[in-house]
């Protein structure tokens, strides 16, 4: 029944008052003040942005990404010398940052779980302890860690002195180095074996719902999972003769031949910030292994659900479903905490930007890279995150 | 108490909170309710025994606390205490002249005086605060500039330390808290270009790190300003920092905002209140108050991200102890001098927190 | 056509609604509803949940917007223009199922933040006025109380002099019993049957049979966001017309 008087479909024509004063009129005219006050500001920015520039004979434009840097950077994951151009060692400064950042995600989630399980142990003396380090690893200046990180470095013994960790690397004043497999082609292979199993793990899984759901049975396919993400890269290892000759590290003259090393800047920074986020991570973990009320394990109990079904079924999903999103956020404000690498020297994004900015004097083009990466890196998680949220969300009214 | 009603059996002990449980019941429930668990307690124990040793006999027992050698503290085998003692002047105020020196004290007597009254729930009302800001900013300006009253002129890149790491946390919440409330209305507003404006704002300056923003502060920021305005760097960066934070309180702000149920709205609308009443008097304290945990932990958080002005040359404390950890005299006992520092932030930290958890309880009490 | 002058002549209706329509998207929730109430009429709305009964009288106060047909109040149209929609607003009060007082203001605060911030009133007057209705509703004593820490039949009556501290000429009621416990609904009806005596126009969507036969001029059942039935009390009760008011009565009234 759609059928509305016309006489009242139209309104009678207004006067001047009338949409003076209307709602939507004033809707419009308030929208349209804010968006022009912002579009000039803009422009009034822009100008005398163009203006200065001008004034003070600066380039403009990203022109200067081609030119040659003329600069050496201390430590780079791809080819890079000072005759590259710019453009090549802001790359050079991405990868460090995403190189000291995957570091620094594994140790702070191994730490802050660790810590985020102790938190809630129902040993009050763990307990107490967990609590003590993530209140003072949460309040103290990530910068000032990361410094004071450097400065314990920096006052290691040199390479000579080098503190022996048991004959398997020395930590120096030079950084870390460690004992590492001798590099053998096995490795990549054992890599794509890993991949491989993990993504088997996943299809066993996606089958193993199907047949519960045709049949009714229930077929565990965790330790076959586990088996085959272990097992399958020891088989490729095995195939390829068990290649095991590791490179130890050995004092050298000044420094250390063999292993491999991680620079004092790249140890400083990690453990800086890693620790830091660890503080956030326990207590992000504390929060998830709560949010499961006591009554869901009790009402899972009721229907004799097996334990290790509560936990996969009951526990495990409403815990993820607390702690992912603040987790996901943890690592990019860690990855972004990684620009402040430039206090110890360490040739991040940020580290190498600033250099580039001060040699060739175009600051808002040098800043308006370094912003985008990190926005780029913000924007794609947060989306990653927004999808995830929408799979896991429960479904309420 | 003990009497059992017939629907319960006798044997359910009544529930009495106030009833102590015997030290061996403690021991037993929270350190060694199993084997595993003892062992696991014994384990611990024994790291952390040795750990606490290890900071007393390194931090008191052996402790050099005062010394104005650094040979004395070299041979010592615990901490050298005598190094904040000795140094403690340029640590706290930097680069300021060391004959000023004074004028700083009194600025944070004055700077501790204010804000502690004026946190003070009985305090508030502004027949008392306005002149009370009023006077400390005049003093504290006088006092920190000089250049009147027979003081000497100290410009702002003199300024330095403890002070320094105040203001410009002060000035961050001061001016970042209003920002904040705005982008988070905005973010809510019925009107979608400010909902636009908002949540682009919001979302590029949190997507990007502190750092980038302090450097558009001292190098873009200059640019933006037709020729011959200036302003001075230490307030463009508290401005970077302050806009910063406004961002992040923005969000939990909008959290806040969220959870005031649609009836709010509507009883105020049914009395005929415009927009900024209803903003203003039924909805921001409602959020404001419940939203209060979050904003102290971004609060803290913003005295922490001070700390980032080191990148920028600023002086503050934390700037001022790594130059003086410089010192090759002294350089050797930079945990010494951190852990000082540390140890202020933690201070402030935890006065904050502590205050944070006061005002939740009045609220919860109905006083505020 | 329009009636946007606000002369009235006397006997014309204070509430008058014509052929309103309401969409919530594809959904229609109000079809062409039609009402007229007199000055110090009582209508009573009821039917069952999701007939639209709420959604018509808070159309009535634009706390939802009609999309078709015509709302007028006292001779003034409720259209879009900010003027008209706070003439109205200032016209009527409105009592809510969840009360909906300001947690954070003392109910004297409640009573009065209307009155001085719309109606400019001197906070000595807006607290005498405030006072003046918290007498009317028998709780003069919790002025100083905070909302939660009174019962819910308190609450809401609370929240009924707010609305009268506007002085209001009509009063909508959108279920103001249905959040209380049984016990506490006794109190909250007495109050609204006392306004209803003293000559207040009102519009009260609620399942309470008992007040709209002590205090109905006019009951209207609403169904399917339709208006299926109107008559005064004697005959909604005792003879209705309709099937499915037959049928709601039943069901209603069998408990």
């Amino acid at each position: 029944m759609l059928d509305a008087n016309p006489a009242y479909r139209q309104r009678p024509s207004r006067r001047m008052r009338d949409i003076l004063y209307s709602e939507s009129f004033r809707t419009a005219i308030y929208q349209i003040a804010l968006a022009g006050a912002v579009g000039l500001l803009g422009l009034f920015l822009y100008q005398n942005v163009i203006e200065n520039l001008q004034r003070q004979n600066i380039a403009t434009g990203f022109g200067f990404l081609r030119e040659i840097s003329q600069f050496e950077i201390g430590e780079t994951l791809i080819e890079y010398s000072s005759r590259d151009t710019y453009f090549r060692a802001l790359v050079v400064g991405l990868l460090n940052t995403l190189k000291v950042s995957a570091a620094g995600i594994v140790l702070a989630t191994l730490v802050g779980f660790c810590v985020g399980i102790a938190r809630v142990s129902n040993n009050w003396l763990l307990q107490r302890i967990a609590t003590g380090y993530v209140e003072i690893v949460r309040n103290i200046p990530v910068i000032l860690q990361v410094i004071f990180w450097a400065a314990v470095i920096r006052n290691l013994p040199a390479p000579r002195q080098a503190l022996d960790l048991w004959g398997t690397g020395f930590l120096s004043n030079r950084g870390l180095t460690v004992a590492t497999p001798a590099s053998d082609p096995a490795h990549l292979w054992m890599i794509l074996a890993f991949v491989a199993g993990v993504a088997l793990m996943v299809a066993g899984d996606r089958w193993a719902k199907r047949h519960r759901e045709a049949t009714g049975r229930h077929v565990d396919i965790l330790w076959p999972g586990l088996a085959l993400i272990v097992g399958l890269p020891l088989l490729v290892w095995l195939a390829f003769g068990a290649p095991h000759a590791i490179s130890f590290p050995e004092r050298k003259g000044f420094n250390f031949a063999g292993g491999s090393t991680v620079s004092p800047e790249f140890v400083a920074l990690m453990t800086g910030i890693s620790l830091y986020a660890s503080g956030f991570i326990a207590e992000i973990v504390r929060a998830g292994i709560q949010a499961t009320p006591k009554g869901q394990v009790e009402a899972a109990r009721s229907i004799a659900l097996r334990p290790r079904f509560i936990m996969r079924y009951v526990v495990l999903p409403q815990a993820l479903r607390v702690i992912v999103p603040p987790l996901t956020s943890q690592y990019v404000s860690l990855i972004k905490n990684s620009s402040i690498a430039v206090v110890v020297g360490y040739p991040d994004l940020v580290n190498i930007g600033n250099t580039v900015m001060n040699q060739t004097g175009q600051a808002v083009e040098a800043i308006a890279v370094m912003m985008l990466v990190y926005l780029i890196v913000s924007l794609v998680t947060s989306t990653l995150m927004n999808l995830y949220n929408r799979l896991v969300a429960i479904k309420e009214r | 108490m003990t009497t059992a009603s017939p629907q319960f059996p006798a044997a359910l002990p009544a529930y009495d909170p106030l009833a102590r449980i015997s030290a061996g019941d403690w021991l037993k429930k929270n350190l060694f309710g199993s084997v595993w668990q003892g062992l696991l307690t014994l384990i611990t124990a024994a790291i952390f025994l040795r750990f606490a040793w290890f900071v007393l006999d390194w931090g008191v027992i052996n402790a050099v606390w005062y010394t104005s050698d650094p040979d004395v503290c070299r041979a010592a085998a615990g901490a050298c205490w005598a190094v904040i003692v000795e140094k403690h002047r340029p640590m706290l105020f930097g680069l300021y002249p060391y004959d000023e020196h004074w004028r700083l004290v009194l600025m944070m007597a004055i700077y501790l005086v204010t804000i502690v009254v004026s946190l003070m729930p009985r305090n508030w009302n502004l027949r008392l605060l306005v002149p009370l800001w009023v006077i400390a900013v005049v003093s504290i300006g006088v006092l920190m500039f000089g250049g009147v009253l027979g003081l000497r002129y100290v410009p702002t890149s003199e300024w330095g330390g403890l002070p320094l790491t105040m203001l410009l946390f002060t000035g961050t919440v001061l001016f970042g808290m209003p920002v904040a409330v705005l982008l988070a209305l905005g973010r809510r507003s019925p009107l979608p270009v400010a909902r636009g404006v908002s949540v682009v704002f919001i979302e590029a300056l949190r997507g990007v790190p502190l750092i980038t923003i302090l450097f558009v502060a001292v190098n873009v920021f200059p640019l933006f300003l037709p020729a011959g305005v200036e302003v001075n760097k230490l307030l463009r960066i508290t401005i970077g920092i302050a806009i910063f934070f406004a961002c992040y309180q923005a969000e939990v702000i909008r959290g806040g905002l969220q959870a005031i149920p649609r009836g709010q709205y509507e009883a105020a609308a049914s009395l005929s209140l415009t927009y900024w009443q209803t903003t203003r008097r039924i909805i921001l304290p409602q959020a404001l108050r419940i939203c209060l945990p979050a904003i102290t932990n971004h609060i803290i958080a913003a005295m922490k991200n001070t700390s980032f002005v080191i990148i920028i040359g600023l002086f503050d404390i934390l700037t001022a102890t790594t130059a003086v950890m410089q010192d090759p005299l002294w350089r050797k006992f930079y945990v010494e001098a951190y852990l000082f520092v540390a140890g202020v932030y933690l201070f402030f930290g935890y006065a904050l927190s502590l205050y944070a958890r006061k005002v939740e309880g009045w609220i919860a009490s109905g006083r505020i | 056509m329009t009636k946007s002058t606000s002369t009235l002549n006397a006997g014309d209706p204070v509430i008058s609604l014509h052929n309103v329509s309401k969409w919530y998207g594809q959904f229609q929730c109000l079809h062409n509803v039609s009402l007229d109430v007199g000055k110090g009429e009582r209508v009573v709305v009821c039917g069952p949940s999701g007939s639209g009964k709420s959604t018509l009288i808070r159309c009535i106060n634009r706390l939802e917007v009609h999309q078709e047909g015509q709302i007028v109040v006292k001779g003034l149209e409720m259209t879009d223009n900010i003027k008209s929609i706070d003439a109205i607003r200032r016209n009527i009060g409105m009592v809510f199922q969840n009360f909906n007082l300001f947690p954070h203001l003392t109910v004297l605060e409640n009573l009065t933040l209307g009155p001085t911030l719309t109606r400019q009133m001197k906070k000595a007057d807006a607290d005498e006025l405030a006072m003046h209705f918290l007498r009317k509703v028998r709780i003069p004593e919790q002025a100083q109380k905070y909302p939660l820490q009174l019962s819910g039949g308190q609450q809401q009556r609370v929240a009924i002099a707010r609305s009268l501290c506007m002085e209001p000429e009509i009063m909508l009621f959108d279920e103001p019993t249905s959040a209380l416990d049984p016990e506490m609904i006794k109190e909250v009806l007495d109050t609204m049957i006392e306004l209803a005596q003293s000559g207040m126009t009102m519009i009260v969507v609620t399942h309470e049979m008992g007040f709209a036969r002590t205090v109905a001029d006019n009951v209207v059942f609403m169904a399917d966001g339709r208006k299926i039935e109107s008559a005064p009390p004697e005959e909604f009760f005792g003879n209705p017309r309709e099937e499915r008011t037959r049928a709601f009565l039943d069901q209603i009234l069998k408990h």
